[in-house]
C-alpha cells in the first residue's frame, strides 16, 4: 500500500513548468532519494509533497488522502501531522536551546514534553548538549537536532531537503548513519539531494530533469553500500 | 513553552522592542496628558476667563423686563441685601467664584472751590471687597474688585473691609476728566437733603459705560440714596458647562423638560442651571446669563478640548505609525523563524498570536512608563498655564487603554498581512 502517489502532478510558474506530469509511489518504510541538476524541480517536489505548496494539476495522494486541492489551514494540519521536516540551513531558531527547539515542534503538535524531547535528542546523539544554544553546536550537530525534531512527533514521512548539503564528510556519514537507523524502524524517507553518495545510500533513486523524472533506480541490490564502505 | 518564546524573543529583540516602548511612552504619555489636562480643564480654563467679568446678573423680576424693554439703568425696583450670601448655598454654590451687588442711583456732584455747584451724575454702591464668614463656616472674600480685573486703576481701589474708606469713593475716567477731578481731590454727593463728602482714592478706567459714574462702598450709596438693604442688581461670576441642547431647552422653559432630563440639567453646570437655582434664593431675582460671556467662555472651553483631542489622535496616529514600521521590520527580520513555525505546523492566527503577544506585553511595558510619565506632563501644563493642580480621572486609564490597544492592532494590521502572506517555502529556501 503506498503510502504517497503522484499522479499525472505538473507545477506551472507561468510560462515554466517546474514539475511536469510526475507519476511516482513511495511505499511504506521506503527510503528514496530524488536528485537532478539545479532548475530540475526538487525543491518543487519536496515542496508538494511536504504540503508547503500544491499542484498546478494532477493529485497527490498522501496516505490515502487527496492532498492536492486542500486549503492552506488543512494542508498545515496535515503537514503537521504526517511530515517530518529537515533542511539543508538546519533552520533552529537561534535564542531556543536545542531541546527547546525540539519542543517547539512538539508545541505546535500537540504538548510540548521536556523528557520525550530529551529521549529525541537522545536518539541522534545529542542529549548531553541539550541545553546549548545552536551558536554552540557544530553543523553536524544542528543538523541532529533538525532531525530530532522532525521526529519528535513520529511522522509518517521524513522529509529532507539536502540534509547533508551543509555538512563535512564525517557529519555526513552520522546523519546517513541516522537515516539508516530510522529506515531500519520502519520510518519512509524522502531526501533530495544533489550527493550521489548520499543518493545511492537509498533503496531507490529517482533522476528528474526539466521537471520530468528521467530515471527511476531500483538500489535494493546495493542498499546501504555506499557511505559504509567509504566510512569504514 | 509560549512563555519562553515570548520571552526570549522579548529579550532578543530588546533593541527594537525598546523602541516600540519608546514609542508607545510618547503617544501614551502625550494622551494621558492631553486627556487629564482636557478632562480637568474646564474649570481651569473657566478661572482664567473669569478676567472677561461676570457671567451672570441678577435684577429684580421687574426691573429686568424694563431694562429690556425701554434700557433704564436705574429704576425702582430692589432686590434685598440679606439675600446675597445665599448665593453660595445653592447647588452650584461651590462654581460662583465672585460677586458683588450694585445699587444704582442718581446724585448730586459738586465740587468745593470750584463753579461746580450740582451736576446729576450716576452712582454705584458695591462691595468693593468683602470679607464674610458663611453659615458653613467657610470664609469667603469676594467683591467688584475681583470682577474687574482689567480696570485701569490711577491712585488706589477701595477697601470695603476698612470703616475709613467710607470717607472716600472711586470716579470713572470719562466723569474725572468732565469735571476736572483728580485723586486726592474732595466731592459733596447729595440727594434728598442727605450731603456727604468725599475724597477720590481713585480714579478707574473701564472702557465702556462704567467710566461715567461714582463708585462707593454700598452702604455709602444706600445711605445717600436712603434705601438702606437694597440692592439694584448682583454681578456674578461662576464657572459653567457649556450648553448643548438640553440647557438650551431648559433655558426656554425648564418645565418642559421630563423628570430624568430635570436631573440631568439641575445636577450639570450649565448657565441656566446656575440661574435657576440663583432664582430660587434670591427672593424676586431673576437671574440672566450675560450671553457674549458666557457664550465666548463656552466656545473658548469648546475650542480649547477640540484641540486636546486632535492633539490625542494625532498623537495616536503619529504613533501607530512609527510602530507600524517598527513591527513590520521585525517580522521582516524574523521572517525566516516565522516560516519555520509555519512549516513545523503553526496556524497562522497562532503565529499572529505570538507577535501580537510580544507586541502587547511590549505596549503594557510602555504603557505603564508612558501613563505616568503623562500624568507627570498634565501637572507640568496644569502648573505652566494654570497654576493649578490637574486632577487625575481614572478613566483616563481606561481611554488610553483602548487607545493603546487600537493603536497597537492598526499598527500591527501591515506585520498581519506580511505573516499571513508569508510562504515557508519561500523564506526557507533563502527567496
Amino acid at each position: 500500500m503506498p503510502i504517497l502517489e503522484l499522479k499525472n502532478v505538473s507545477k506551472i510558474y507561468g510560462s515554466l513548468k517546474a514539475l511536469n506530469d510526475i507519476n511516482l509511489s513511495v511505499n511504506a518504510g521506503d527510503w528514496l532519494s530524488i536528485m537532478g541538476p539545479s532548475g530540475s524541480g526538487k525543491t518543487t517536489m519536496i515542496n508538494i509533497i511536504g504540503c508547503m505548496d500544491t499542484p498546478s494539476t494532477g493529485n497527490v495522494i498522501l496516505d490515502g488522502v487527496d492532498i492536492s486541492k486542500e486549503s492552506q489551514s488543512n494542508l498545515t494540519r496535515i503537514r503537521r501531522d504526517k511530515i517530518g521536516l529537515i533542511f539543508q540551513q538546519f533552520h533552529l531558531i537561534n535564542y531556543l536551546t536545542a531541546v527547546e527547539n525540539v519542543m517547539l515542534a512538539q508545541y505546535y503538535h500537540s504538548m510540548p514534553d521536556e523528557q520525550e524531547a530529551l529521549e529525541a535528542l537522545e536518539k541522534v546523539g545529542l542529549k548531553e548538549r541539550a541545553y546549548h544554544l545552536p551558536s554552540q553546536l557544530s553543523g553536524g550537530e544542528q543538523q541532529r537536532v533538525c532531525i530530532a525534531r522532525a521526529l519528535i512527533n513520529s511522522p509518517q514521512i521524513l522529509l529532507g531537503d539536502e540534509p547533508t548539503g551543509n555538512l563535512d564528510e564525517e557529519n555526513e556519514k552520522v546523519v546517513v548513519d541516522i537515516f539508516r537507523r530510522l529506515h531500519s524502524e520502519g520510518v519512509t524517507i524522502i531526501i533530495v539531494t544533489h550527493d550521489p553518495e548520499v543518493g545511492d545510500v537509498a533503496q531507490r533513486k529517482i533522476i528528474l530533469e526539466h521537471g520530468r523524472v528521467i530515471q527511476d533506480i531500483d538500489q535494493r541490490a546495493t542498499f546501504g553500500e555506499a557511505l559504509k564502505l567509504k566510512g569504514a | 513553552m509560549f512563555s519562553r518564546m515570548i520571552l526570549k524573543t522579548l529579550i532578543k529583540q530588546k533593541s527594537k522592542m525598546l523602541m516600540i516602548a519608546f514609542t508607545i511612552i510618547l503617544g501614551v504619555s502625550l494622551s494621558t496628558a492631553m486627556l487629564n489636562v482636557m478632562l480637568g480643564v474646564g474649570d481651569k480654563v473657566n478661572r482664567e476667563l473669569k478676567i472677561y467679568g461676570a457671567n451672570i446678573n441678577v435684577k429684580h423680576k421687574d426691573a429686568a423686563i424694563i431694562s429690556e424693554l425701554y434700557g433704564l439703568g436705574v429704576n425702582d425696583k430692589f432686590l434685598y441685601e440679606d439675600d446675597i450670601l445665599k448665593l453660595k448655598t445653592i447647588f452650584w454654590g461651590f462654581n460662583i467664584l465672585d460677586f458683588a451687588p450694585i445699587l444704582e442711583g442718581r446724585v448730586i456732584l459738586s465740587i468745593p472751590g470750584t463753579n461746580n455747584t450740582g451736576s446729576e451724575v450716576f452712582i454705584n454702591g458695591t462691595w468693593i471687597t468683602k470679607h464674610a464668614v458663611l453659615s458653613t463656616g467657610e470664609d469667603l472674600n469676594t467683591g467688584l474688585k475681583n470682577l474687574r480685573t482689567w480696570w485701569d486703576i490711577q491712585g488706589e481701589w477701595l477697601d470695603g473691609n476698612d470703616e475709613n474708606d467710607k470717607n472716600f469713593v472711586m470716579a470713572g475716567k470719562s466723569l474725572a476728566e468732565k469735571f476736572n477731578i483728580h485723586v486726592g481731590d474732595a466731592i459733596r454727593l447729595s440727594k434728598n437733603g442727605v450731603i456727604k463728602n468725599f475724597v477720590i482714592k481713585g480714579i478707574f478706567n473701564d472702557g465702556g459705560n462704567a467710566d461715567e459714574i461714582i463708585l462707593t462702598d454700598l452702604t455709602v450709596a444706600q445711605e445717600l440714596l436712603n434705601l438702606s438693604g437694597k440692592i439694584s442688581s448682583i454681578e456674578i461670576s461662576a464657572l459653567t458647562t457649556p450648553d448643548n441642547d438640553l440647557a438650551r431647552k431648559a433655558a426656554q422653559n425648564p418645565s418642559s423638560l421630563s423628570p430624568d432630563e430635570y436631573e440631568t440639567w439641575y445636577c450639570t453646570a450649565y448657565v441656566s442651571a446656575i440661574c435657576h437655582q440663583i432664582q430660587e434664593v434670591i427672593r424676586d431675582g431673576v437671574a440672566r446669563a450675560v450671553r457674549q460671556v458666557a457664550e465666548s467662555e463656552g466656545t473658548i472651553l469648546n475650542k480649547t478640548t477640540l484641540l486636546m483631542i486632535l492633539i490625542t489622535i494625532l498623537s495616536s496616529i503619529g504613533s501607530a505609525l512609527a510602530i507600524s514600521n517598527l513591527i513590520t521590520a521585525s517580522v521582516i527580520e524574523r521572517s525566516q523563524e516565522l516560516g519555520l513555525l509555519k512549516a513545523l505546523g503553526a496556524f497562522n492566527y497562532q503565529i499572529i498570536f505570538l507577535v501580537l503577544s510580544e507586541i502587547i506585553l511590549t505596549g503594557l511595558f510602555g504603557g505603564v512608563i508612558g501613563y505616568f510619565l503623562g500624568i507627570g506632563f498634565a501637572q507640568i501644563i496644569g502648573q505652566t498655564i494654570f497654576s493649578a493642580y490637574i486632577e487625575i480621572s481614572h478613566i483616563v486609564i481606561l481611554i488610553t487603554g483602548a487607545i493603546l490597544f487600537l493603536v497597537i492592532i492598526t499598527g500591527s494590521i501591515p506585520a498581519i498581512r506580511y505573516l499571513m502572506a508569508l510562504k515557508p517555502t519561500e523564506v526557507l529556501h533563502g527567496k
